[in-house]
């Protein structure tokens, strides 16, 4: 054992870690260059191609259409993160407000507004995504607010925790006895201590976020035509798996890419945290 | 233990209460007019107001509430407005238990060996099959599985069901459905054996049981396995809504009639009835698995079970 290190150290330290910030930082890079790098228009049809094996000029073969497979990957990384990334942050956000209102009141309120969530929970969250999505219709901001929704509940009990244990403590006392409002506590006082655990939860968030446009889109449910998103990729190479697997299979592997980034760095984050339950 | 099981069940009532309540109220802001997405744009007005008074459209919404409340409360979930069959013949929960009892069987024994043999190839073994389990949306491990050992290797049926009167060729259409939803959970169960067991075999107890000569295999199956089962069941427990979820998108992709498409089909169709009670069963399934969760608490730990 050499000096001990700090989780900023460990976190440097740790392989898994770090192999999945390069891997998720590449495919954001990928995103965000989508109008540069991707080698043909996305929603271009070519009928004479339909639905071609990959070769020299489609790598990864062309749909129905004809649109290149490769570009329309690359340009659903864009739709995929960018959901996935809005709606967390709304749910963190929101989920953490109520979270930590409904601590720090306490009393009556907090029950009121914890059964609320209680039952909210109580339906599964893809069901309760297709439903808010039939709801309010498939347009981006609707989607988001859906995926945003059913995070909610959760963020709200990370949130609510700490919160009941950090008013009794001094130094929110202190605060009171200062004359500082409620508000200014919880902004100031409560919110900094409880970001920690928002953000840990956070982080295993975006993966299930992205998992659920996916799954939302490959049902049927996601954003509408031509727009190019993974789980419309593969639900339509899911019509044509006998003839045309790679229309399927190459979408999979970048959501299967993202979703192991995601999880190592979660696994990562939470071994430099907690070192007992580290490997070695 | 007879008072605790009831106390839980009393309790399981208002939760249950507002949640038929929610599904009430969500299935009634769908937009659109059932009626007139059943019988269409062409559809007379005397068809349309026809067809609203049998599927009891036309009374006020409080009275629908408490029609649909009593019905319930008779365990009567109506008869589908579109498919004119009762809505309970629909339901098909075999795919989820399965995935489930998979789940438990492969992943309680890998969790513990990985734990025992720490660092070991059964470790890695137990830590790949979790990254991966958890990384795989269900409905492509279920596409990869199909592709795989349905379409290159021919081992298996392409669509997942077979009568159930026909016992072996439905087994054999069950096994892929089934391992789809099973590797999932095994990943959850794996991971959170493999860590409970490690905090309960550096216990202080685990270390007396071996003092005194207590055979390895039984300090660690029976003695640490006991304490790092709390753990296991919260997330059996917890993760049974992301189970439901993901049989969803299993039977579409295995083409298994089940709740998936009938829940997709009737947001689609806007039938009321079949929604309500589908919602009805999933909640039901959830606030049960919930009841069962704490159930298991008192069984694996005779303290919870005094409060």
């Amino acid at each position: 054992m050499g000096a001990p290190k700090g989780i900023a150290g460990r976190a440097l330290g740790n392989r898994s870690l770090m192999a999945g910030v390069i891997l998720l930082l590449l495919i954001i890079v990928l995103a965000v260059l989508a109008p540069w790098i991707s080698p043909y228009d996305p929603n271009d049809q070519d009928a004479i191609a339909s639905l071609g094996a990959p070769n020299a000029e489609h790598w990864f073969g062309t749909d129905f259409f004809g649109r290149d497979v490769l570009s329309r990957v690359i340009w659903g990384a864009r739709v995929s993160l960018f959901v996935g990334a809005v709606s967390t942050a709304i749910s963190m956000l929101l989920g953490g407000a109520i979270g930590i209102l409904s601590g720090y009141v306490g009393g009556r309120f907090d029950q009121a507004v914890m059964a609320v969530m209680d039952v909210l929970l109580s339906f599964p969250q893809l069901i309760m995504g297709l439903i808010i999505v039939a709801l309010l219709g498939a347009n981006l901001s609707d989607l988001i607010l859906a995926i945003a929704i059913t995070a909610v509940p959760p963020f709200a009990r990370v949130a609510r925790g700490p919160t009941l244990s950090l008013k009794e403590r001094d130094f929110v006392e202190a605060g009171r006895a200062l004359g500082f409002s409620n508000l200014r506590i919880m902004l100031v006082h409560i919110l900094p201590n409880v970001l920690d655990d928002l953000i840990v939860m956070g982080s295993l968030w975006l993966a299930t976020a992205i998992r659920t446009e996916a799954s939302l889109s490959f049902i049927g449910l996601g954003l509408p035509p031509p727009t190019a998103t993974w789980g419309s990729i593969i639900r339509e190479g899911f019509e044509n798996l006998l003839d045309a697997p790679w229309l399927a299979v190459f979408p999979s592997l970048a959501v299967l890419l993202v979703m192991l980034a995601l999880n190592m760095i979660g696994d990562g984050l939470r071994d430099a945290t907690d070192p007992k339950a580290a490997v070695s | 233990m007879l008072r605790f099981v009831a106390l839980r069940l009393v309790m399981a009532l208002p939760t249950l209460w507002a949640v038929l309540t929610l599904v009430f109220v969500l299935v009634r802001i769908v937009p659109g007019d059932p009626a007139l997405v059943i019988l269409g744009d062409q559809a007379t007005e005397q068809a349309l107001v026809a067809l609203r008074h049998r599927m009891g459209l036309d009374v006020p919404l409080w009275d629908q509430y408490l029609q649909f409340m009593g019905a319930v409360l008779r365990g009567d979930l109506g008869i589908s407005m579109v498919r004119n069959r009762p809505v309970w013949g629909e339901v098909a929960l075999e795919l989820t238990f399965v995935g489930i009892l998979l789940g438990v069987v492969m992943g309680l024994p890998l969790g513990v060996l990985a734990a025992q043999h720490r660092g070991g190839w059964i470790d890695a073994v137990a830590r790949w099959t979790s990254l991966l389990g958890l990384s795989f949306p269900a409905f492509i491990s279920g596409i990869l599985m199909l592709l795989l050992l349905a379409v290159e290797l021919p081992w298996f049926p392409v669509i997942g069901n077979a009568p159930f009167a026909n016992p072996p060729a439905h087994f054999r259409a069950l096994v892929l459905p089934a391992l789809n939803l099973g590797f999932i959970m095994v990943a959850y169960v794996a991971r959170v054996t493999r860590s409970g067991m490690l905090a309960s075999l550096s216990e202080d107890y685990i270390r007396t049981a071996r003092a005194k000569g207590v055979p390895a295999r039984l300090v660690v199956w029976r003695h640490a396995l006991r304490n790092a089962l709390i753990p296991v069941v919260t997330v059996v427990g917890l993760y049974f809504g992301i189970l439901i979820g993901n049989s969803v998108l299993t039977e579409i992709v295995f083409n298994r009639p089940g709740l998936g498409k009938l829940i997709v089909g009737a947001l689609n169709d806007r039938d009321y009835t079949m929604l309500q009670g589908l919602m009805v069963i999933y909640a039901l399934v959830v606030v049960v698995a919930n009841l069962a969760t704490d159930l298991a608490y008192g069984a694996v730990d005779p303290r919870i079970r005094v409060r």
